[in-house]
């Protein structure tokens, strides 16, 4: 009451008051700093290794380096598959300034399609862990240029240089060497399964194709890693360890880039395949498959129109027909049947057979025709060779019977893969009376002997096996594997490796190879060979045998064969051979199947004859054709 | 005793109006300030320079603002709150917009930004309205420095600037608070505001607010969006460890995973480089600047100096808690600079001015023979 009348005031007490406040307030505060410094220390030293360890995945990141893929030469050290560098416009969507707009602007610039703005957007959407997106692969030097002088209007797009495989020589191999292409998804799945997934980490091709696919682990390397520090939007900022990626082994093949221009000079347009081998390695020196196709569309994929229209063409170019191509062996395999028959005993070589023109089955109403209508007359087994005689080889086939065929030919690689070191290989067949209860659940009837002994009926064979048997009858029973590999290591010096033979066929007495051999050259020296005309003035010695398949059966009662051109093409004859140089001491063999284009002496002789003139040619000439290869090469490149 | 220490201090400060020890505190944070920046800029030495210069501009207004005694403070303090709250309806209308917030006016020559007065304005204010009438105040006189306090403070969350309209209804009630409210009141005021809390929730944020408090209560929940930040902070300060990363060697600023680093999140920076020991070193300086705040307050003349240099001294802290308090996490994120260290102009030119204040309230000492003596 009194305070109320009288305004003095306590101004001590009031100070004190305030003091106090002021003291409660001075302990608040100390208290909410120890509350502060007790949660930093929390962070900071409780938790520290946590947080270091965040730190540091923040900003250290592993990226992987792709190793350089091995390259491949020919036999003379052509190189057949390059890696060329190439640039790609990459865009960091975090650091370009309105995405969208630059886009717009580098569409405009370096004049691209329509479409890349909308495909970018859609990979930008499923991109990840890289902080750079690809805009455009492949760019052309003029595109490079354009971008380089306007650099500076576009921040955070970069250009970047990688080496892509490229293939020179463009179709001429591509069905030996294959091609590379982008790792699908089967192809991420593969890798996790044998666990090498890791090793791709930066690699954007896998072999796919050929010796691109089947050595892609020897041509592949091993991938390196850069421990590098990131900022918060991705670009590297500094290198923290390098390891460098170790490139893939250069691989050697065998074949002769120049044999292989013969032969697919020789073939042309027209439909088939030629495998050129060493006889005594397996080596082999030229394997073509016509029609082929440029191996570079896959590299960094390739467009639908152009996939569509390698699936649709008729002539199948996507096949190789040197290991898929299945022909009927037809006249080709006469000296192999020869020599089961001089083997089993069935005849010697001097036993003659009567051929009238056509062969009578027991029970069966139906005339097997001689191609000669009215006959060879008495024809031992080498004549039969040298002339192509059917009777005598119906005649054979029949006391043979298919068991026995059957089994020997499989000595002979027919009916399974040769192992040779691509993929892309048939087995074909090789009928016997399981195959045909199996496959049409009927008996094996005698008729079908005959035919198989003329290399008709179910009987298939590929070029490459048609090759590998030749070997074996050229060395008398050495079996060597097939095979394109011919060492690896640095360009002029290659280790080479080491060729592999099967066990030869070790029971066959030698001098029934020796008169199989002599029948083979007869096909040749002699005035009635089938091959005679398509070898003429040849300066080696060479053994052969022609091979004429029907690809339909022309009606059993036409005595006379119908002339060639009135034949619509697809119906025509596919012509084979076989051969082998020089005589003697084979060094080669030639194996080739050429479509629906007639009579084997006429159409498939004169091309071995053409291959195995270039082998056999001095070595001036062969010389000349490298170089003449190197100058277009240089030309096509520049 | 007093007098004995005034005497005892340097002439050439004492002319100048200068409190020592305070000063040294302040230089000593400006100082540390620089170097952090130069480190968080990512070595802009223009950054730094320009820092300095405004450095160098407050402390021109702070010995400016010293010169003048609290009295004629206290005589002014009606109309500058005033003037004041009217640039602030005016920014309602015709402010101008930067950042998604309305909170700058353009008066012809320059830009101001009103909250800013209002920071000096409203503890003066009710310095004033307390130190008329005796201490302990009465209920009443809580009552009418609330709504004093909440006019302004509900003007500047409308812009929206939460961490300054926290700064300034702060500000005011630490006032009402050293005025001797009553212990009851504290407590129910308290309640009160915690039970209004759901209020705020619904009426005053704003979405982009209610994310951050979200974030807040569980940062991982969004690592990528708006968890970024908090995270990162926190990685960045507890990857310091004891003894830090070294100054220029933080990871996390210099290759910019931490957002804001040179001036909201700029402690982080600091607690990465230098380490918990820093920290503590950074707190001692800090508490030291509140502790002789608080001392020269105990020490004032008048009531209104008092009040006015202890409500400004723990704004100061409310600075430091609420900013060190969101880079760590133990707060949701709200614009505050870290007081004297972060890199920035307005707030900082405030706060030398309310330095200023402080020491003229230590150096301006009236011969009045008092009650006591």
């Amino acid at each position: 009451m009194n305070r109320k009348r009288v305004p003095i005031r306590n101004h001590q007490a009031e100070a004190a008051l305030f003091t106090r406040r002021a003291i409660v307030s001075i302990g608040i505060v100390f208290i909410v700093f120890a509350v502060l410094l007790t949660n930093l220390y929390k962070l900071q030293v409780t938790s520290f290794a946590e947080f270091q360890t965040r730190s540091n995945s923040n900003r250290i990141t592993v990226l992987p380096v792709a190793p350089n893929r091995g390259l491949i030469y020919d036999r003379n050290g052509v190189l057949l598959a390059d890696n060329i560098p190439v640039y790609s416009l990459e865009v960091s969507p975090l650091e370009a300034r309105n995405l969208q707009d630059t886009l717009q602007r580098l569409q405009t610039l370096l004049e691209l399609p329509e479409g890349v703005i909308s495909d970018f957007n859609t990979r930008l959407r499923q991109a990840r862990r890289f902080p750079n997106v690809t805009f455009v692969d492949n760019l052309t030097e003029d595109q490079v240029a354009r971008f380089a002088t306007n650099q500076h209007h576009f921040p955070g797009v970069t250009i970047e240089g990688r080496l892509q495989r490229f293939y020179p020589h463009r179709d001429l191999f591509t069905h030996t060497i294959g091609y590379v292409g982008r790792i699908n998804q089967q192809d991420v799945q593969m890798l996790r399964e044998q666990e090498r997934y890791a090793n791709y980490a930066a690699t954007r091709t896998i072999g796919k194709l050929g010796i691109e696919r089947f050595y892609e682990t020897k041509l592949h390397g091993t991938v390196g890693y850069q421990t590098v520090e990131v900022n918060n939007r991705g670009r590297v900022v500094r290198t923290l360890d390098f390891t460098p990626p170790k490139p893939g082994t250069d691989l050697h093949l065998e074949l002769d880039i120049g044999m292989q221009e013969i032969a697919r000079d020789q073939l042309r347009d027209r439909r088939g395949a030629i495998v050129v081998m060493d006889a005594n390695t397996g080596g082999v020196l030229a394997m073509y498959s016509n029609p082929s196709y440029d191996p570079n569309l896959f590299v960094s994929g390739i467009s639908t129109v152009d996939y569509r229209a390698l699936l649709n063409n008729p002539a199948n170019p996507l096949i190789n027909r040197a290991t898929q191509g299945r022909y009927p062996p037809a006249s080709t395999i006469k000296p192999h049947l020869g020599l089961l028959a001089l083997h089993e005993g069935v005849i010697t070589a001097e036993t003659r057979i009567w051929d009238p023109g056509y062969f009578r089955l027991e029970g069966v109403n139906r005339r097997f025709r001689d191609w000669r209508p009215h006959g060879h007359g008495w024809v031992t087994v080498t004549r039969a060779i040298a002339e192509s005689c059917n009777v005598f080889y119906y005649d054979v086939a029949n006391q043979l019977g298919i068991d026995s065929i059957s089994s020997f030919m499989r000595e002979f690689g027919f009916g399974q893969q040769t192992g040779i070191d691509i993929r892309e290989e048939s087995a074909a067949i090789m009928p016997d009376r399981g195959w045909k209860r199996a496959r049409f659940n009927e008996p094996w009837y005698a008729g079908e002997t005959l035919s198989v002994g003329i290399g008709q009926s179910f009987w298939t064979v590929t070029p490459i096996q048609l090759a590998y048997s030749t070997a074996i009858l050229a060395t008398n029973g050495n079996r060597p594997q097939p095979r394109l590999l011919r060492g690896t290591g640095e360009r002029l010096v290659p280790e080479l490796i080491e060729p592999y033979h099967l066990p030869p066929i070790e029971n066959v007495a030698d001098r029934h190879w020796m008169t199989i051999r002599k029948g083979m050259e007869e096909v040749i020296t002699s005035r009635q060979g089938t091959a005679w005309t398509a070898y003429r003035g040849a300066t080696y010695t060479t053994g052969g045998k022609t091979g004429t398949a029907q690809v339909v059966r022309i009606g059993d009662d036409v005595q006379q064969r119908p002339d060639v051109e009135e034949v619509e093409e697809r119906f025509r004859d596919n012509a084979t051979y076989i051969g082998y140089a020089p005589a003697d001491k084979p060094e080669i063999v030639v194996a080739l199947a050429i479509e629906n284009v007639g009579g084997g002496g006429r159409n498939a002789a004169p091309v071995a004859r053409a291959v195995m003139d270039f082998y056999f040619a001095d070595e001036a000439t062969r010389q000349l054709k490298l170089q003449e290869i190197r100058a277009r090469e240089a030309y096509a490149n520049d | 005793m007093q007098t004995t220490e005034e005497r005892q201090r340097n002439p050439w400060l004492a002319k100048l109006h200068i409190d020592g020890p305070l000063l040294l505190g302040i230089l000593a944070l400006g100082i540390v300030s620089l170097f952090v920046i130069y480190s968080a800029g990512g070595q802009d030495v223009g950054l730094v320079y320009r820092q300095a210069i405004r450095l160098g501009v407050s402390l021109v207004v702070l010995v400016v603002v010293a010169q003048i005694s609290p009295q004629t403070w206290r005589t002014y303090a009606v109309p500058f709150y005033l003037i004041g709250v009217v640039l602030l309806i005016l920014v309602l209308f015709f402010g101008e917009v930067g950042k998604g917030a309305q909170r700058w006016l353009n008066i012809g020559i320059t830009r101001i930004q009103p909250s800013e007065i209002l920071k000096l304005a409203v503890p003066m204010l009710l310095a004033w309205y307390c130190s008329k009438s005796q201490i302990p105040i009465r209920f009443f006189h809580v009552f009418a420095g609330l709504v004093f306090a909440l006019i302004p403070t509900l003007l500047i969350a409308r812009q929206p600037d939460l961490g300054t309209a926290i700064l300034v209804a702060s500000s005011g009630i630490f006032v009402l608070f050293l005025a001797g409210m009553s212990w009851r009141l504290v407590s129910v005021g308290g309640a009160l505001a915690a039970a209004s809390l759901p209020l705020f929730w619904f009426f005053l944020l704003r979405d982009y607010q209610r994310q951050r408090i979200l974030t807040f209560l569980n940062p991982e929940s969004d690592p990528l969006g708006s968890g970024y930040h908090i995270i990162q902070s926190k990685i960045a300060i507890g990857s310091g460890g004891l003894e830090g990363k070294g100054w220029l060697q933080g990871t996390q600023s210099q290759l910019e995973f931490l957002p804001e680093r040179h001036t909201d999140f700029i402690f982080s920076v600091f607690a990465e480089e230098f380490g918990f020991f820093g920290v503590v070193g950074l707190l001692i300086l800090y508490g030291f600047v509140i502790f002789r705040g608080m001392l020269i307050s105990m020490r004032a003349q008048s009531n209104f100096g008092r009040l006015l240099g202890g409500s400004l001294i723990l704004t100061f802290f409310i600075y430091v808690l609420v900013n060190i308090g969101m880079v760590s996490g133990l707060l949701p994120v709200v614009g505050v600079p870290l007081p004297l260290i972060s890199y920035g102009g307005t707030s900082m030119v405030t706060m030398m001015a309310g330095f200023g204040m402080l020491m003229g309230i230590a150096t301006h000492r009236r011969l009045v023979i008092s009650q006591s003596g």
